[in-house]
């Protein structure tokens, strides 16, 4: 039986890339145009993000991507600001709750008890765009 | 003037993977996305799951990498299904990519579909590809602290495999260690301790599948 061979090479129209910063921020662009779009086509001045802190996404990295990507679109010179979304521990031992960061702590600072469980900094979606209305022809 | 969006960054790839899940659904496919680093034993994990399947199962594989088709001849040669993605040089299978490949299988014929996203415990947690089961894969040798450091695809999982357990003791590995970390980042996915090689553990984790298998279809 043979076997059927499919190559993406990078940069091509399925968004394979080194990184995967890349398709995170194609992502973000592609939201935001959309947005932007259906509100007057307005061009959009900055860009609101929720991204949790397990997300393993690197802000500087997402922003150097869409730097290159929005040139020449409504969203060039864009400022993307990044909430945080933080993760939360619970001891299931001691009740202590406090909130991690990657990479993660396996014990309690409290009791050194390992039995944790955790929970939120998953998030990872657009809140809202910011767009500059004032050139409005009325 | 600021404009609420809240929508989900890659919501164009959850799109397709929706039409992926619904095509596997109309043809009865049952799809397993099998996520780990490179060299954890996922082929073989594939492998040694497919000779110990009860013989009504039909097998198919999706192979992700990043060049080469060394996995999928290994599959091919069993007379298993088999189609290559080379992503080349990207970190992980999108939805698109699947969608793609799917109208070169005769899905109808398949019952349980592997997809073996590329090695990486970083990026395809975050790329819905549409399948059934997320499946994160750890071997012994890579250590017992990955739970720890690679908190965000665990906590995907819907099911944990620990390969090359026959060699666990080579590498110090402690289980419960390991366990402690799983259950922190994810407490409901369920643990099988395996050997690819020797077939340990295998059965135990085909008889959960095949039960999570048919409450899918039912």
């Amino acid at each position: 039986m043979g076997v059927r061979l499919f190559s993406f090479p990078v940069w091509s129209r399925y968004n394979a890339s080194i990184m995967h910063e890349l398709p995170v921020t194609q992502g973000i662009l592609s939201v935001a145009l959309e947005t932007a779009e259906q509100h007057g086509g307005h061009r959009i001045t900055a860009i609101n993000l929720v991204i949790g802190d397990l997300a393993s996404i690197v802000d500087d990295s997402v922003q150097f991507y869409f730097d290159a990507l929005s040139e020449g679109t409504l969203a060039e010179g864009a400022k993307l600001t990044f909430k945080r979304e933080t993760a939360n521990a619970l001891c299931l031992e001691c009740g202590h709750t406090y909130t991690v960061t990657p990479p993660l702590d396996p014990f309690c600072p409290q009791c050194d008890s390992a039995f944790l469980q955790i929970s939120g900094g998953k998030a990872f979606y657009i809140d809202s765009i910011e767009v500059d209305d004032e050139d409005t022809r009325s | 003037m600021k404009i609420p969006v809240v929508k989900q960054i890659l919501s164009s790839n959850d799109q397709i993977a929706a039409e992926n899940e619904k095509n596997f659904r109309e043809n009865g496919v049952f799809a397993l996305n099998l996520m780990a680093a490179p060299g954890a034993g996922k082929t073989t994990f594939i492998l040694a799951t497919i000779d110990h399947l009860p013989d009504s199962i039909r097998p198919a594989v999706i192979e992700g990498d990043l060049a080469s088709t060394i996995d999928a001849d290994t599959i091919s040669q069993r007379g298993v299904p088999v189609i290559q993605i080379n992503t080349g040089g990207g970190c992980h299978l999108d939805a698109p990519m699947i969608r793609d490949s799917l109208p070169h299988f005769a899905l109808t014929d398949i019952d349980l579909l592997f997809v073996e996203n590329v090695g990486n415990l970083v990026c395809p947690s975050n790329f819905n590809l549409g399948t059934a089961l997320s499946v994160v894969v750890s071997s012994t040798a890579e250590g017992h602290d990955k739970p720890y450091k690679y908190p965000g695809i665990f906590a995907t999982a819907d099911v944990v495999i620990l390969t090359k357990a026959d060699i666990l003791e080579v590498f110090d590995f402690d289980l419960e260690f390991f366990e402690r970390g799983l259950k922190a980042v994810n407490p409901t996915a369920p643990l099988f301790v395996v050997s690819g090689r020797t077939g340990k553990g295998i059965d135990t984790w085909i008889t959960w599948l095949m039960n999570r298998k048919d409450k899918y279809q039912s």
